[in-house]
């Protein structure tokens, strides 16, 4: 009860405070120190939930699973990592004069109220409390990312809100779709909406009301996990926005989002018993991942890339999802994890290399290796495991995805492995001038922060390898949820 | 076919042919009112009858006897709708040889034959006329019979005594498809009685008219025959809003005497009230450009059909 | 027919026709400023309904949510719309990608689709007043056709305001009303989203000079 408390309310503490000193001196410290306690508390409730078992707290109001828990903490620990990131970054951002001090404040108490929508989001039972959450989310995620003014963030913001409104609107009128069937069998009342409640009487649902309710929702999510064709806002908020914001956009909001379709897909498929969820939840993920790969060509803009390469992998673990059965879940699970990190990572170095050379376009950036090792070598290390190289661990999940796509659904493979297959080539082609060769760029005013993108990195790295029999148990228990 | 049906058609039928002018003074009184302008005397349209009356008719030369006969056949037609629409009793001989279809099909037998009698002479401003009234009756006519349907389908019948029994004489209950059904018919009476925003009633401009074109070239008691016409066509249309949806206080079918002469005080009350809305809708609105009616009327038409959808969607 | 019903059932309905009437009228509307006046008469149309609902199925909690509507979308939004609107100085007349009558036909067309897919569903429900439901589903659709179509920025952010009221009867009228803390969750987003977009519409006309969404497309691919 404890930790959820803290986990919920440090955040939001944190928001008030940063939103009154968030421009002094150390407000970059504050920041890290509150993430770094919602971490702990984080950790902790996953340790309890581990050994006892799925948990209702605070009379039903949170309910806490494997499967969830593990989302909570991979949310604290990658926002503990931002925050740290985001220390030397804003700094050197505020040398180079793009923010004022009103804004960074904004930026900071946005940052610690987004934290705290997400891990709402995660962790409410109420089907309508997660929906609240993600508007939330939604509504900080603006802010934050017109953060600079310009006209192009101005633009993608607005496409932003315009594209996440109307998702959000129809994930409200599936979650009303929900609440329309949950009543005839549960009663009016707030019982209705809780999902544990949901779970245990999902045979006695109205298939038609259901299925019809799980399209408005993976509609709506599906626009917030960033699914094609409703993919449009993506790549321009990642673009222009901040780079820490672009690394929990891609690394956390996306999975919460996922999380939500992935709860609705659990009621309906024990409700109608027949496989239209899933080939939904296929069709939307292939459509992704085909579509990005082949935008990926395109790009020019180096966080653009990077965000296509986040509608792909989102296609992927939806494509997972969707196959269903312990291995493609537990693969999904294993995936959401090292893209998280990996992404993040990316974006890390990625925001400092940009820094280095003054332009987001790739064009501009060249032989970072040569002035600055870190930099360039984690730019490098990081794109070789978003693509998929062994032996880091985006090779064992996308491996484990693909052989069960080859075992239930072989027309699916020839796609999957050629989109695959070009975004690889697409992204080493233009990464490799960037780490290597003549150098551009120059230094930076203040030290990079380069731990967290070689500790997302060795995480990766390791799970690739062997993952720890706790994590995997874990992992298995979440699948079984998930079914 | 009983003696009180027979006496009640006649009624009505007198009472449309002494009250159609009479409305058309009260609006032009309302809009005055609203103007805060001094209008003509109430009585007024009785007098210009009249004067037309005792006038020498001028027909030109090359009139054929399309020419001679439109003002008798527009004046008849209005004439049969007044008898057919039931705004007093629904027990009415007439109404059995017509229903709400052919009540716009004889709307539109006397428009066609004032569209060909204004081109009949060949002058500029008729055929412009007869051009524009065709084209707002085009669009105008599906709407009125959407309206018409979605009363029918309520009802269960087309016959508008029997609409008006199923409205009026049942248990009360709202019909929200009526709600729209009603907006999309004033609409439609707004354009078919060429009132503004349509069209204006009172302008001296040729260009500018839609039904007074058909008009410029009548003189005497054609002319009269056919403002008369005018007149009944708007208590025409009023009527049929009345019984569609403002239906109560006419007779049943079965009534006496005195529930007939009872409703006729009460239509009238009716018609005041609906010749001042139609007042304050003209002072409110500006006329629209000839281009922007068929958005207007498009507008009515599928307020009409969405109407008829929410029928469909709430059984009522 | 609708003899079987109770009246308190029959005035939803009703109040459902004026909610897809007005929806509709938004739809065809050229002005802004009535646009803004639609949208209030709406939210009118919302906090009766939710008003009767409460009354007739006992729910004093709902009267709540009457309140919230009132307050938010009867006084608040449309003063906040009426104060930007004064200071950005925006034009009346709003232009559309495609004509008004080409609008309202697929305006028609989405409200047959919608009522069709709402049909076998609102035969499920136990409530009385359930087929508003394919009413609340049209409106929804028909605000989304609003937001697709308009080009400046005011009317994109009435039709999403719109979209949510057309949700909320969804909520409220075919369902009898959800729990409280989701009205008051989306209350609440809902205001905080407009002080958002009120920020916003000042930043777009200081970068652009004018709240014509055609310069916010420069962002491609």
């Amino acid at each position: 009860m404890i930790e959820i408390l803290v986990i919920l309310g440090a955040p939001i503490a944190g928001a008030a405070l940063l939103a009154s000193i968030g421009e002094r001196q150390h407000a970059a410290e504050i920041n890290v120190g509150i993430s770094l306690i919602t971490f702990i508390a984080a950790v902790a409730l996953a340790v309890r939930v581990v050994a006892e078992g799925p948990l209702l707290l605070a009379g039903k109001i949170f309910f806490v699973d494997p499967f969830n828990v593990f989302l909570i903490a991979l949310t604290a620990f990658v926002g503990l990592t931002t925050s740290i990131f985001s220390r030397p970054y804003m700094r050197i951002e505020q040398d180079l004069r793009h923010l004022t001090p009103g804004r960074l404040r904004l930026y900071h108490s946005m940052f610690q109220v987004f934290n705290f929508t997400m891990l709402l989001a995660l962790s409410a039972n109420n089907m309508g409390l997660l929906w609240v959450a993600m508007e939330a989310a939604t509504l900080t995620t603006v802010l934050l990312i017109s953060l600079y003014r310009t006209p192009a963030s101005l633009e993608a913001a607005w496409k932003y809100f315009i594209l996440c409104g109307v998702g959000i609107a129809q994930a409200l009128f599936g979650t009303i779709l929900l609440y329309f069937a949950a009543e005839k069998v549960l009663g009016a009342g707030g019982g209705a909406l809780l999902w544990t409640e949901l779970d245990s009487v999902k045979g006695d649902l109205e298939p038609t009301v259901l299925s019809l309710a799980f399209v408005f929702l993976l509609v709506g999510y599906g626009t917030k996990v960033g699914l094609v064709p409703l993919h449009n806002w993506l790549p321009d908020a990642h673009a222009e926005g901040p780079t820490p914001v672009s690394a929990v956009l891609s690394g956390l909001l996306l999975n919460v989002a996922l999380y939500a379709v992935v709860r609705c897909k659990v009621l309906v498929e024990g409700s109608a018993q027949t496989s239209f969820a899933r080939t939904l939840m296929m069709g939307f993920g292939l459509l992704s991942v085909v579509t990005a790969s082949l935008l990926l060509l395109r790009q020019k803009d180096i966080k653009r890339l990077f965000a296509y390469s986040s509608i792909e992998h989102m296609g992927i673990i939806t494509f997972a999802f969707g196959m269903g059965g312990p291995i493609a879940s537990f693969a999904g699970l294993l995936h959401m994890t090292v893209h998280s990190l990996t992404k993040s990572a990316i974006f890390f170095a990625v925001g400092h290399a940009t820094q280095k050379a003054g332009t987001q376009l790739m064009d501009g950036i060249r032989g970072l290796v040569t002035i600055s090792p870190l930099i360039g070598w984690g730019l490098a290390l990081g794109a070789l495991a978003i693509l998929g190289m062994p032996p880091f661990g985006v090779f064992a999940s996308e491996f484990l995805i693909l052989t069960t796509a080859i075992r239930e659904q072989p027309w699916a493979t020839p796609l999957l492995l050629g989109a695959l297959g070009i975004s690889f080539a697409a992204i080493f082609s233009r990464v490799q001038p960037m780490v290597f060769g003549e150098t551009t760029v120059q230094r930076l005013p203040h030290r990079p922060a380069m731990i967290p993108v070689f500790v997302h990195l060795a995480i990766v790295l390791m799970l690739g390898l062997w993952i720890p029999p706790f994590l995997a148990d874990w992992y298995r228990q979440a699948a079984r949820l998930i079914g | 076919m009983s003696a009180t049906g027979f006496l009640s058609q006649l009624l009505q039928l007198a009472i449309a042919l002494l009250l159609a002018p009479i409305l058309v003074g009260w609006v032009n009184q309302c809009r005055a009112w609203l103007s805060n302008r001094s209008a003509p005397p109430l009585l007024q349209p009785y007098r210009m009858i009249r004067k037309l009356f005792n006038k020498d008719a001028v027909v030109a030369e090359n009139a054929s006897w399309l020419f001679r006969m439109t003002p008798y056949i527009v004046f008849a037609a209005m004439a049969l709708a007044a008898a057919i629409v039931p705004s007093l009793a629904t027990d009415l001989p007439f109404a059995q040889a017509a229903d709400a279809i052919a009540l716009v099909g004889l709307f539109a037998l006397a428009r066609v034959f004032a569209a060909l009698a204004a081109m009949d002479i060949g002058t500029a401003f008729g055929s412009m006329g007869a051009r524009r009234e065709m084209f707002v009756g085009f669009l105008a006519e599906p709407a009125l019979l959407m309206v018409l349907f979605t009363a029918s389908l309520i009802s269960g019948s087309t016959s508008l005594p029997t609409i008006v029994d199923t409205l009026a004489h049942r248990e009360f209950a709202i019909y929200p498809s009526l709600a729209f059904a009603g907006v999309a018919f004033t609409m439609v009476s707004l354009a078919e009685n060429a009132r503004i925003p349509i069209d204006n009633p009172a302008t001296h401009l040729e260009l500018t008219m839609i039904h007074e074109a058909m008009l410029l070239e009548y003189s005497a008691r054609h002319l009269a025959l056919l403002e008369w016409a005018s007149a009944l066509k708007l208590f025409n249309y009023s009527c049929i809003g009345l019984a569609l949806f403002v239906p109560f206080g006419i007779a049943e079918g079965s009534a006496d005497w005195l529930a007939i002469l009872g409703a006729t005080p009460l239509l009238i009350v009716k018609l005041a009230g609906g010749g001042f809305a139609l007042a304050l809708i003209e002072t409110l609105s500006a006329k629209l450009r000839i281009f922007r009616a068929p958005e207007f009327l498009g507008t009515a038409f599928l307020l009409a059909v969405l109407g008829m959808l929410v029928n469909l969607m709430l059984g009522s | 027919m609708p003899m079987n019903i109770p009246l308190w059932a029959q005035l939803i309905n009703l109040l459902a026709a004026v909610l897809l009437l007005l929806a509709f009228a938004m739809l065809a509307q050229r002005r802004v400023l009535t646009l803004i006046n639609l949208f209030a008469a709406q939210g009118f149309a919302l906090a009766c309904s939710t008003a009767i609902v409460a009354f007739a199925t006992h729910q004093p909690h709902l009267y709540w949510s009457v309140g919230l509507t009132l307050v938010l979308k009867v006084l608040v939004l449309p003063w906040l719309l009426h104060r930007l609107i004064v200071r950005l100085d925006v034009k009346w007349d709003v232009e559309g990608l495609i004509n008004i009558p080409t609008t309202m036909l697929l305006g028609i067309v989405l409200v047959v689709f919608a009522f069709n897919l709402a049909l076998p569903i609102s035969q499920l429900a136990n409530t009385v007043t359930r087929a508003t439901l394919g009413i609340a589903m049209a409106s929804v659709m028909l605000a989304f056709l609003m937001m697709i179509t308009r080009r400046k920025a005011i009317p994109q952010v009435i039709g999403f305001l719109a979209m949510e009221n057309g949700l909320f009867f969804a909520a409220t009228s075919a369902t009898y009303g959800m729990p409280m803390v989701v009205e008051l969750g989306i209350g609440l987003d809902v205001l905080v989203a407009m002080l958002i977009l009120g920020v916003f519409f000042f930043q777009i006309r200081e970068q652009f000079d004018s709240l014509d969404l055609q310069h916010l497309e420069k962002l491609k691919e």
